[in-house]
Parts: structure tokens; sequence; C-alpha cells
């Protein structure tokens, strides 16, 4: 599976990451060798081999339904880049 | 002071030698003299620390405190701390001044430590040097030209210099055991789920753990009892009783099976810290231990599986970071999409993008069979192989890397040797099993550690093991002499 | 050529807990922007999602309410984009292993006309915020109240072959959430939103058509308009020489259109994986048994009930199932009237519900509470009144001037039984129209019914109609 500059901006435009041509071909090198390495994965027969996405053999705790959680708006947003009555602002999205 | 354990600090402070805005003081006195030489610190919040060694000593005073009240400790970058900037080594949280604590923050202070400040780290923990820090690289107090290792180099670092008494840390692949054997000291990965994830800013979520960095392993263990324990804020903390750590430290090792994995012991491992090893392993024969050969098939398949497994995890975790609610936000924004791309391309640096992109690529349509879901078959088999190994000995021992220190530089172009390097510690995360740093001869001055590898929630016997060496080795207290 | 239509709907309803899926954030309606938005919410570093009990209650309800599978262990997956509503850039669904498998529901199109639809799946995710686009100086403000508000979203079989099937389907889902208690169905406040997936083929063609996704249609209404013109829509584009191409398309009430919203090789890539931070669900036997006991009867099942212990024909007892409040009210009426079960039937979905309708009213709101509808019906079925002068009776219930018994004494509507008084005013009557009297001798059998109307105005309608009849029959005659 050798990669292409291509495939490197679908990438970057996927993970929403700004990349110049240089930085796209740098990319294309460095992304190349760690899947290169990854490539060792293949020699494997995991036939049959249940995936593990979890280290532990846990299941999913439940909480119980209330309402623990206070107003906290003006603390938060003050954190935010752009804010205004209570909202926090983007760059116009068109729908 | 700057020598002592937290043991001896807090017969010191219970005596009156001291109190712990004077040791809070000696210490914020040691980071202004050394840490220009290691940069081992993002942020010093000199006057929470003194409030709260204040606060240490009435409790102190009332005869209210713990072990761990009043001991000058530093945090990762990665906790969140309630009003001082948690920055997580990056430019995208320069600005952020976490409205919480992390969980390891909350029970830490609760037992009366005093926080020195926030130590530096590779940008979101994704590194084994310390290099790709927003705030400049970390530097080994052993050899300043070399790196501590990384993520949490900072922290290595800092302790290894006695510019705090502990450190706290976290391990995804070995960030916590590989820069505690670089710089010297005991860091210990708890088993998966036995310390909270809250408020630990996620590289990989199935793969952290935070855990205790400190000189002796009885230092490791007194934090540890007050760091471990359920948190019904985290899903994946394990609702279990927390062992008692310290009091176990002093059991015998006599009849202690030791495992030596043959593939750690295999090319690639360099010969004098081999040797360390085995002089390690002969004390602890010498303490009554057995040695028994032991193979883990699946080892060399453990460096690929993680990079697939923790790159997708961190590009999912990452997404959080565009610039809207909090953080980095580039200038200007053209529109949304600009918005996102530059303020995510300005904020991360370039290990994080590196990481991003492999992730997404491995998750994408069309691959995630051949990447993501291979490497959690191939996750499964390594844990396995741990498993097994399990049912003949106690422990597992070998190398915790397979070079010493290396020089600042010398492998920032090559992501795969650095990646390569974390070759004894990623299996570790990916079984998500406990294990330590301590450690043993240096080679040519410069740090050696041996790791154990413990089974799941089983880190009083691997703190005693880890004691028992310390009991009859010195390793652990020595100091670089440029910072002694 | 003849075409045949292909629809599938997608629904999300918005559970009816009081907390979100996986923070401690209220989940009320209508509060001021971000103001129930906490850092789990908020997608803030280190945070971490811990999943509600009751959500997975009212999933397991919904399972048992379509007779689906509940799966044993399912799992939580993280569908990967970047939108300023979704705090996190992913939002946590179920992908791969959904909490609720296949089922089934019944629809009553006609009295004989009965359609099964299948459900695919029903699965666990968290609702975004919104976007509001009013112009803050040419930016979009965010309002993340909404972020992290369970979703069950209930994803049909293609199985629908036209819109009146489709919004029959949707209000049928509607019915059951709300029987079950698990959803308000509050359309206005998008607590319950469809997603249409249409096509056309040929008819007889087995082979499905290309689909159109019509995105957040929020009422029945714009459901089965957004469905009619998406069918023309794509018959016209096959039938001009194109093709129909997959993409989302957005319905517009306002020009009762659709239009382009994102085509498919725009489409995400959502990357979906098992979320790290969240363990596998089980769901334990035990667990269902628990939920199966606290389940009111199913609608389905009470509409059966209805068919037998009333009488009712299949039709009106869906009709009077339709709510649990509905069913409710009737079955007190029945009760309060004695078990007048059809006279019932005919005043609920008659009178009462034109009433409503022509108020804008729920059942809920009804001013005439059950018992004294049923009140009412008892005077109709022991001859006090008659079904004609109930009407004014229920009008005056209905305007608050007190149960049936008052009413009728208070306006003495009580009707004449009494034949001797009967027979006098129709002696008066016929003396007094001398004229008509002949005529109808004479053979025009029509004006019997001017003499009926003569004997009602001068009794106000109460004389028993019967009874009137069957007297005028025989005066008349001589």
């Amino acid at each position: 599976m050798s990669l292409k500059t291509s495939d490197v901006e679908k990438i970057a435009h996927l993970a929403q990451l700004s990349i110049n041509d240089e930085e796209a071909e740098g990319l294309l090198g460095e992304l190349s060798g760690i899947l290169g390495l990854v490539a060792q994965m293949e020699q494997v027969d995991t036939t049959g081999v249940e995936p593990m996405a979890h280290p532990l053999h846990m299941n999913q705790r439940l909480r119980d339904d209330v309402v623990s959680e206070t107003d906290q708006r003006d603390k938060l947003l003050a954190l935010a880049p752009s804010s205004e009555a209570g909202l926090i602002l983007v760059p116009q999205v068109i729908e | 002071m700057h020598h002592k354990s937290i043991r001896q600090h807090a017969d010191s402070l219970r005596q009156g030698e001291y109190s712990s805005v004077e040791l809070t003081r000696s210490f914020l006195q040691r980071i202004k003299q050394y840490d220009g030489q290691l940069n081992s610190f993002i942020t010093v919040s000199e006057e929470q620390a003194l409030a709260s060694a204040k606060a240490a000593d009435e409790r102190l005073a009332a005869g209210d405190a713990s072990l761990l009240t009043g001991i000058p400790f530093a945090h990762k970058d990665i906790f969140c701390t309630d009003g001082v900037r948690t920055s997580c080594g990056s430019r995208m949280l320069d600005n952020f001044i976490a409205p919480y604590n992390a969980a390891v923050v909350d029970r830490l202070a609760e037992a009366g430590i005093v926080n020195l400040g926030k130590t530096n780290m590779d940008e979101f923990a994704m590194g084994s040097s310390s290099e790709t820090s927003f705030y400049g690289a970390v530097r080994n107090p052993w050899n300043t030209d070399c790196v501590p290792g990384g993520s949490s180099g900072g922290s290595a670092a800092a302790v290894a210099a006695g510019l705090a008494v502990a450190a706290s840390g976290t391990d995804t692949g070995g960030s916590i055991r590989q820069p505690a054997a670089l710089c010297g000291i005991s860091g210990l990965k708890p088993t998966y789920g036995r310390v909270s994830r809250w408020g630990m800013i996620a590289f990989a979520s199935s793969l952290d753990q935070g855990g205790p960095m400190a000189r002796s392993a009885e230092d490791v263990a007194i934090l540890l009892q007050a760091m471990a324990g359920f948190d019904a804020r985290d899903s994946t903390s394990a609702q279990r009783d927390v062992d008692d750590y310290v009091s176990p430290l002093q059991d015998s090792l006599q009849g202690l099976k030791i495992g030596l994995p043959k593939e750690y012991f295999s090319a690639g491992l360099d010969a004098q810290l081999q040797a360390s090893i085995m002089q390690a392993i002969d004390e602890y024969k010498r303490l009554g231990a057995e040695i028994v050969e032991i193979s883990l098939p699946n080892t060399a398949l453990a460096v690929p599986t993680y990079y697939v497994v923790a790159p997708a995890e961190c590009s999912s975790n990452l997404a959080r970071f565009d610039g809207v609610r909090y953080g980095h936000r580039c200038e200007d924004p053209a529109d949304l999409e600009d918005l996102y791309k530059r303020s995510r391309a300005e904020g991360f640096g370039d290990e994080v993008k590196r990481r991003i992109m492999i992730g997404t690529y491995a998750l994408s349509a069309g691959y995630y069979d051949a990447y993501y879901l291979k490497a959690q078959q191939i996750r499964h088999l390594i844990s396995d192989d741990f498993r097994k190994a399990f049912e003949q000995v106690d422990v597992i021992m070998g190398p915790t890397t397979p070079t010493t220190t290396f020089g600042l530089g010398e492998k920032t172009n090559d992501p795969v040797t650095m990646y390569l390097s974390d070759v004894y510690t990623i299996a570790v995360n990916l079984a998500g099993l406990p294990a330590m740093s301590i450690p043993v001869a240096p080679v040519d001055g410069k740090p050696v550690g041996l790791q154990l590898i413990g089974n799941y929630f089983n880190e009083a016997r691997l703190l005693n093991i880890a004691h028992g060496f310390q009991q009859v080795t010195d390793w652990h207290q020595q100091m670089p002499a440029q910072f002694n | 050529m003849q075409w045949e239509t292909v629809i599938g709907l997608e629904i999300h309803a918005q559970l009816a807990t009081k907390s979100k899926i996986f923070s401690g954030s209220s989940t009320a309606y209508g509060a001021a922007p971000n103001t129930q938005a906490n850092t789990i919410d908020l997608g803030f570093p280190g945070v971490l999602p811990v999943l509600n009990r009751s959500a997975v209650s009212m999933a397991i309800r919904l399972g048992l309410a379509i007779e689906a599978e509940i799966a044993p262990r399912s799992v939580f997956a993280r569908k990967n984009y970047f939108y300023p509503d979704l705090p996190k850039g992913y939002q946590i669904s179920q992908f791969e292993l959904p909490v609720v498998g296949k089922g089934e529901v019944e629809l009553v199109m006609g009295e004989d006309d009965i359609r099964v639809i299948g459900v695919t799946r029903a699965h666990l995710e968290e609702d975004a915020g919104k976007s509001l686009h009013e112009d803050f100086h040419g930016k979009t403000g965010v309002d993340l109240n909404r972020a992290g508000t369970p979703l069950l979203e209930i994803v049909s079989e293609p199985d629908m072959r036209n819109a009146k099937e489709a919004v029959a389907y949707a209000k049928k889902i509607h019915q059951i959430v709300r029987y079950i208690g698990i959803c308000d169905g509050n359309m206005q406040e998008g607590s319950f939103r469809m997603d249409a997936n249409i096509s056309v083929r040929p008819k007889g063609q087995e082979a499905f058509g290309t689909r159109a996704e019509i995105k957040n249609i929020n009422s029945f209404r714009f459901l089965e308009r957004a469905i009619n013109f998406e069918v023309e829509r794509q018959i016209d584009v096959i039938e001009g020489g194109g093709t129909v191409v997959q993409e989302t398309r957005l319905y517009d009430a306002d020009k009762n259109e659709t239009r382009t919203m994102r085509a498919k090789e725009e489409a995400n890539d959502y990357r979906y994986f098992p979320d790290p931070d969240l363990l596998p669900l089980i769901i334990e036997e035990q667990d269902i048994e628990a939920e199966r006991s606290n389940l009111p009867e199913l609608p389905d099942i009470k509409r059966k009930r209805f068919q037998s212990d009333f009488g009712l024909n299949r039709y009106d007892a869906a009709v009077l199932t339709a709510s649990r409040v509905l069913g409710d009210y009737y079955e007190t009426v029945v009760k309060a009237a004695n078990g007048e079960a059809k006279l019932a039937a005919n005043w609920v979905m008659g009178e009462l519900s034109a009433s409503l309708n022509r108020q804008g009213m729920d059942i809920e709101q009804s001013p005439l509470s059950a018992e004294q509808l049923g009140g009412m019906l008892l005077r109709i079925s022991d001859n006090t009144i008659s079904g004609k002068i109930a009407k004014q009776v229920f009008e005056a219930m209905w305007n608050g001037e007190g149960d049936a018994d008052s009413v009728i004494e208070k306006q003495g509507l009580k009707q004449i039984t009494d034949s001797g008084a009967i027979e006098s005013i129709i002696d008066d009557i016929m003396a007094a129209n001398p004229g008509q009297l002949q005529q109808y001798r004479s053979g025009k059998d029509k004006l019997f019914g001017f003499f009926v109307g003569q004997v009602m105005k001068a009794t106000q309608g109460k004389a028993n109609p019967r009874q009137v009849n069957e007297l005028l029959k025989s005066k008349l005659a001589g």
C-alpha cells in the first residue's frame, strides 16, 4: 500500500490540517516510513483472533440519570477565542 | 534537602527540622538556579505552591497530615490543574488555563502535596525524547547534551536533578518508564484502569495511564497509594479496592520467579547495557529469586501494532482541538474550514501532525480492516503472550530501553528509529499491565533502567520486588554531580 | 412506464432522560444558550463520558415494544467529522453493534389493509448542538445545550412504497415511543426528527434505484410532501433521460421542494471505530425482564383488546388507541357509560374529537372529562335524552355548565315519553294544520316529516322520536 502525495493531501483534509506542497512531500516520506514499519503486521495470520479494543475485560458502568451540573457558562466561555451573548462564534456556516 | 526521600521529608517536617514553606522555597530556589540548563518546567506556580505549603504546615501542626503533606512535587503538564496553565507541551493549549483539576491532581492535593508547577513534555505526550515540546527540548541532568527520554521527560529530569521530590507522569507506550530509565529514577505505570484518567489530556485512551515518578520504589509506592483508586467519572476506571502498597515493600523475595523473555535480550540491545541488566538479575538471584527463560513471541509486533492503535485513537482524541471553544485560533480565518485547518496546523507540531495523519489514514475507508482491525487482533496475541508467561513466573524483567540516552536532535529526523526505542515498553501498554523501571548500574555514566513487568493489579508485588533491589543497591540514590 | 417508490426512514427520537447521555447536564428544553453545557458536553481536554442508565433502559423498552432482538453486548463507536456543533470532533454513536436489532411494526392502513414494516436496528447516540445562523456580524453562533442529549436512532427497512405508508410508519413509531414513555414526541422542539431515504424503480424490477436521503424533517405533513416531491423529481429526472445521484437533500417547506445538501463524492469518511473511553454495554436477561415488567400495554395489544372487549372494528380500535391518553380516556368513558362501548366510540371519535380539533386541543386538554362524557351517554342509553338533545348537553358540558344530569335538569331537556302527552300535542297540531292534514291524507306522504317537525318544535325536541313516529302514523291515518 504505497502512499501518493494526493493521499497525503486527502488525509490532511480529513484531519483538517492545512499543509503546503513542501510539507506534503515531507509527510509523504515520513508516513511511508511509518507505514513500512506497520506493514510488519501483514505477516501475522490473525484468522479468528478477536480484536481487542480494551486491555481489560470490563463492561460499561452506568450512571444514574441525575442532573448534577450547574450553569458554568461564563467560566467556560471565557476560554473561547470568540463568543458573544452566550454563544461561541465561528465564521459563518452556510447550510 | 533535595536528596531526601518522601519518608525522610515527612519525618523532618514532623520533627520541625524545617517547615513545608521552607522546603518548598528551597525547591523553588533550585528550580530558579538549575532549570535554565534543563528546561524541565513549563510553568512554575510559585504562589500556589507556597499557599499549599502554608496549608500543609497547618495540617502538620494540627496532626492531620499524610506522608505526602507538604512534599514539593511537580505535575506533568498533561494533567489539568485548576487555574494553572495546562499546555500539554503544545502551542495549541499555550493559553489554556484549565477550569478543573485532574483526578490525580485532586487526590494528591487532598493528601497535602505541594505542586511546584507543570513539567515539560513531548507535545501531547507524543515522543520518546521530550524534544517535541512547543516550549523547547528538555535536557538530561546526567548529560545536558542528551535527551531525558519522553514523553514525561520534564518530570524525570526534574526528579533526577532534585528540582522536585517526585513528579507525576503518564505512560502510553513507555512515557514514564523510558524517561525514568534514561534519567536514573524509578517510575511506575500502573495497570490500565488503576489510576483515573479524568482530567488527564488523552493521547490514546485505551493505552494512557498516569503514574508516579520518584527516586525510590518506596516513594513511588507512597505516591501510588494516594493516586490509585476508583473514579466514577472514568468509565475505564477499575472498580476494585486499592491494595496496600507500602506495607509489603519489605516482603522477602525468596522463591520469586523472574521470567527473562529471550526476545528482550536479542539483537539491537546494547551489549554493555545488557551486562548491566544481567548484573541486576544476579543481585535478584542473591536475594533468593529463581530465573526462568520465557518467550514473548510477538514482541517484535508491538511497535508496529502500537503505531496503528495509538495514532488512530489520537487522531480522534485530538479532533477537539479545533480553535472553536478554547485553545489556539488562527488570525482572521476566511471561513470555517480555514479556521480549522490553520488553527490546527499552527497549533500542532510536526510529530503530533504525523501521528494524526497516520491514525486518520489507518481508520479511513478501505484501510480500517488492514490496519486498525488487524492491529487490534495482534494486540490480543501480544496480550496472550503475557497471560501465558504469568502462568510460569511472578515478574518479567528486562531492559527498559535498548540503549542509554542519546544526543539531542539525534533521532528527531527519523521517526521510525525513534519509535523503535520503545520496543520493550510498548507491549505492556497494549496489554494493560503494570510495569516499573528502576535504575541499575549505569553505562559510561549514563543511567540504565531495569524494567519489571507484573501481572494485572499486582502493583504491590512489583513495588516489593523493586524495593528489595534498592535495599541492597544505591543506584537510585545517585545524583548527577552538576546538580548535586 | 409505471414506477414504484421505495422508502426507508431513519427516525431520531430524543430520549426523555433528565440528564445527558454521557454527562450530568440537564436536557431541559429552552434554556439560555450554553447554560446546560458542561466540560464534557463542550469536549474539554481530559474529560470523559459515562453512560446514562435511563438511556439504556429506554432503548431496551423500544426493543421490547417492537419485538426486536436486544443485543446482549453492544459497542459505542466514534463517528469522526468536524463541525462547530460537534464539540469533540466526533459523535459518540453505535455502529457495528447496536443495542437494538431487527424488529417490526404493524400499520393499520384500513379495515382490511395491514402492512408490516421491518425495523433494521435502533442505536443510542448523542445529539449535536445547534448552529445559529442569525447574523452575528457575519458569524455563526454555536449553542451546545443540546449537545450530548440522548437519541435513539430507529432505522427502518426500505419497506414503504408510498408517502402515506411512510407517514403511517412514522406515526406508528411516534405512537410507540410516547406510549412507552421514552420520548415526548414534541416535533416543534425537535424531539422527533425524520430522515427519509427515497428511490424509485420501474414496477416489477427487483433492484433498488439510486436513493436520495432527505434530512431532518420535523412534521408528518412535511414528510408526506417531501416524499411526494422527491418521488416526482426522481421520476422526472429518469424520464428526462438523466440519472438520480446518491446525495443528501434538504426539504424546504416554504418552497415545498427538496434541494441538494451534500453530494456523495463530498460525503465524509467518518472513520468509525470503537470509542476507547467507553466499554462494551452488556445487557443481561434480567435487565430486559425488569423493563418488560414496567412496560405499559402496547398500542397493538391495546387495539386488539379493544376489538375483542368492546366489539370495535380494527380501524376504530386503532384510532382509539392512537395515544395512551386517548385509549385511557375511551376506556373511562365506556366504564362510566356502563359498558356502552360502541356509543362511546362514536362520541369520542365524533363529537369530542371534532370539538378538540376545532380548538386545536389534544385529548389531554379536553375540558370534558371522560366521566362526564360517560355520564351523558348513560342518559342516552336510558332514554332520558335523545341523541339530538345530547349534542346540546355536550355543548353545555364543554362550556363548563356542569354534568349531564344537571344540564338536563337546568335546561329541562328530559325527554317526553308520556304517550298521552305526546298524543295531545299531536292532536293540537292536527287541529292547527287542517290543510296539511288533508293533503297528507290524500296521499302526500312527504308531509309526514312536516308533522314530525311540528311535534319536535312544540316539545323543543324533547319528545321521544320513536314514540312520535309511531303515534303520528296512527293518528294521521285517521
